[in-house]
């Protein structure tokens, strides 16, 4: 008897416990497990969303590794963007943080003029820098020029494209600023004091005592960074639509990463296969390709985390 | 694996299987209607402007006056992604016609059944289609036998000209062919510095609608044999054109200086389109330009002439690339009797097709709206009325997968106007290959 109440309550336990948990459960099954699965399932398949998905066993993924011409640039120059443009934006972004933190007067407003840049709406900051950095009428080459220094193509070149990007990146780069700050101030002012007293200097103090306490910090802007540059859409479609002077719309053909599908990131593709091409078995191949790098990458920065701390200590 | 763990999986993968299959949209028979009965059936379009809504709500309004017990739903600036969801989920409020200005889409829409074959339609009515429309607008409305769309006004391409530019350069007439249009936009050329006081052409295929299919169409290409393979490796049309093309980049200064050239003009909808402004002499454009340049007032008087055509072939000058809007009804509309109706009636009824064209300028689609003495346009639109009767005028045939195919010979062209392909026959083998790689992913 005294058995069966005991499993009785365990079992009424479990129940509460998964009653409590429904919110999130439902919330993992409906926008992850299920999106997740489903993908898996239609790269299998040869399916054009207007008649019945028929299996069609690997081709869909010999098709984009193999045959599909966009999709080797496209994943080249996301781990471009990935490597180079995550990496400057946490630096660039701590430092302006350390910036801000130690300087006396004026905070409010420097905090407000970096912090700006980051509400701007991503198609008008892209159109405004794709103006800016025109390199017939821009204000940037003018002035280049007038001093003296060989005016890049920018949007218009290749080889400058993704740079521009980067720089378009940097000059949003509020969010990020605000999170260092916020994790700089919460570092122990008594390990500074400590530091000092054994002669540590300014790079020592930054390497042993403030990168450590921020290191969770920093992780969690690279991690979330590499996701976002994984997702990379808005800005190089637009940076290339206009560069290009070829507006996409109906009617007109792709135009894959104005110019020499140097601003094509797999994003992108997905939207051209699964949207323009109805091929969403081909889309669905690389969304998974994207969802493993996402792991991968992630998964990489969480093992360096223990050896970044175990730095510090 | 143990019993209950097979249990779950088998019953997880039912679950995903049926829940997947469950989203797809499947075509059924709505021809069953009754047209003559009290109806109201749904019409999405993709216009967006004031103007162009308003054109539309009064063809519309001349459709239900003739069609007193048919309602129609006007749904306007509905984009291909919407319009291509709603033919695949259905339902009362989804679209019964739809029209879009996507002609590329046609293969699509007709080999997968998301808009019904009109032909029983066309037969039932007594209506020839081939009668009605222009030959290039009968083409690309069709797909491998299947009727699926009607043509809903055109867009014909040809070539503005500076006047004034070409009296100063001492250029009497628009050229006829490429090898006159060469030597002309050489002599309207005037370089100043690093870049032109005055450019002849913009030659480049990001020169607005300088792009490989519109220069293919003066040279009429097949595209595809058969049995649907590329021809563009064996058919020398398509040599031709990239060489032309080609030819013009260097005559003209080269790639990278039009580039940077290019990147300094004004926009093509703009105001300060380099053609309006007088920067660029020549100009390939769509019969859409004659309203905008006249509307920006330039300085200088405007030609209109067809383009050019291939020194052998000067016999077929006046043809021109033909493309335009589509019209068709949805598979899974329950009302396709009541929906004819209105297709029917925007897309063939003469004095419909020629108030639509009147009020969105755009060229009529059919052959008696052609000549129909309604037609108001200002003189020099008569060369666009002229291209879109041309039986020699051309466009790009519809394919299973949309205008992949065109994608392909487009970045072709990148390659090769930049020196970066500098083997055309490989180019056009390999693009050849890459094409016929696309569609047989897409069937």
């Amino acid at each position: 008897m005294s058995t069966l109440t005991l499993a009785s309550k365990r079992r009424r336990s479990a129940l509460r416990t998964l009653a409590f948990m429904s919110p999130w459960l439902i919330g993992f099954a409906v926008f992850f497990a299920y999106p997740l699965i489903s993908t898996v399932y239609f790269s299998f398949m040869h399916y054009d969303g207007f008649r019945p998905p028929t299996w069609s066993g690997t081709q869909n993924w010999t098709y984009v590794f193999e045959h599909y011409p966009f999709f080797w640039p496209a994943l080249r120059n996301t781990l471009w963007l990935v490597v180079v443009m995550v990496s400057l934006r946490v630096v660039f972004g701590l430092g302006i943080g350390l910036l801000i933190t130690k300087i006396k007067t004026g905070t409010g407003v420097f905090r407000t003029l970096f912090y700006l840049p980051y509400l701007a709406p991503p198609v008008a900051a892209t159109m405004a820098f794709a103006f800016l950095l025109n390199p017939g009428t821009g204000p940037v080459n003018s002035i280049l020029e007038k001093v003296g220094i060989p005016a890049p193509g920018w949007f218009n070149d290749p080889t400058w494209s993704k740079p521009a990007l980067t720089l378009l990146a940097l000059w949003g780069i509020g969010d990020l600023m605000v999170i260092f700050m916020a994790a700089l101030l919460d570092v122990p002012q008594e390990q500074y004091e400590a530091a000092e007293l054994d002669g540590a200097s300014a790079w020592q103090r930054f390497r042993y005592v403030t990168l450590p306490n921020i290191s969770p910090i920093v992780m969690f802007a690279v991690v979330t960074g590499v996701i976002q540059t994984m997702q990379y859409y808005t800005q190089p479609l637009i940076a290339g639509k206009v560069a290009s002077g070829v507006i996409q719309g109906a009617g007109t053909q792709f135009e894959p990463g104005y110019p020499d599908k140097s601003t094509l990131t797999l994003p992108q593709l997905v939207y051209n296969l699964g949207f323009q091409r109805f091929d969403y078995g081909s889309a669905c191949v690389v969304a998974l390709v994207l969802f493993a790098l996402s792991m991968a990458f992630t998964a990489f920065l969480m093992r360096r985390r223990g050896g970044l701390i175990q730095a510090g200590d | 694996m143990p019993k209950r763990a097979r249990i779950t999986a088998f019953a997880l993968l039912s679950s995903v299987a049926l829940l997947t299959s469950a989203c797809t949209g499947q075509s059924s028979s709505g021809a069953d209607d009754d047209a003559s009965k009290e109806t109201t059936i749904n019409f999405w379009h993709a216009w967006s402007a004031d103007s162009e809504v308003k054109a539309v709500k009064t063809l519309v309004a001349g459709f239900e006056k003739a069609h007193p017990n048919i309602h129609v739903n006007v749904v306007g600036n509905m984009t291909d992604d919407k319009i291509n969801q709603a033919l695949r989920a259905g339902g009362s409020k989804a679209p019964d016609v739809i029209s879009s200005f996507t002609t590329n889409a046609v293969g699509k829409f007709c080999s997968s059944g998301a808009l019904v074959d009109l032909n029983p339609f066309f037969e039932k009515a007594g209506i020839d289609p081939d009668k009605t429309f222009p030959a290039a607008m009968n083409e690309y409305t069709q797909f491998d036998g299947d009727r699926c769309s009607v043509p809903l006004l055109g867009d014909a391409y040809g070539l503005y000209y500076n006047k004034t530019a070409f009296e100063k350069a001492g250029i009497s007439a628009p050229p006829k062919t490429w090898s006159e249009f060469e030597s002309d936009a050489k002599k309207l050329t005037i370089p100043q510095g690093d870049g032109f006081k005055q450019l002849g052409f913009m030659p480049n295929y990001h020169g607005w609608e300088t792009t490989t299919e519109h220069y293919l169409g003066q040279f009429s290409p097949t595209y595809f044999d058969k049995s649907g393979k590329s021809t563009i490796a064996t058919d020398p049309a398509v040599a031709d054109a990239f060489t032309v093309q080609k030819k013009l980049v260097d005559a003209l200064g080269g790639y990278r200086k039009l580039e940077t050239y290019r990147s300094k003009l004004g926009d093509e909808w703009g105001p300060k389109h380099p053609f309006h402004t007088g920067q660029v002499a020549m100009q390939l454009d769509g019969e859409w330009r004659l309203g905008m340049a006249l509307e920006a007032k330039p300085g200088f008087e405007i030609g209109v002439a067809p383009l050019p055509v291939p020194d052998d072939q000067a016999d077929q000058y006046g043809k021109g690339y033909i493309t335009g809007t589509i019209a068709g009804i949805a598979a899974t509309s329950k009302k396709q009797n009541a929906a004819w109706e209105l297709v029917k009636y925007i897309t063939t009824d003469t004095d419909a097709v020629v108030g639509f064209s009147n009020a969105i300028h755009n060229v009529p689609s059919t052959l008696a709206a052609l000549k129909s003495p309604k037609l108001e346009y200002d003189p020099r639109f008569k060369t666009f009325l002229d291209i879109a009767a041309n039986p020699d005028s051309t466009t790009a045939p519809s394919s299973v997968n949309g205008g992949v195919y065109l994608t392909t010979i487009q970045e072709l062209g990148y390659a090769y106007e930049s020196g970066k392909v500098t083997d055309l026959d490989k180019g056009l083998a390999d693009a050849a290959r890459q094409i016929d790689t696309d569609i047989a992913q897409a069937k």
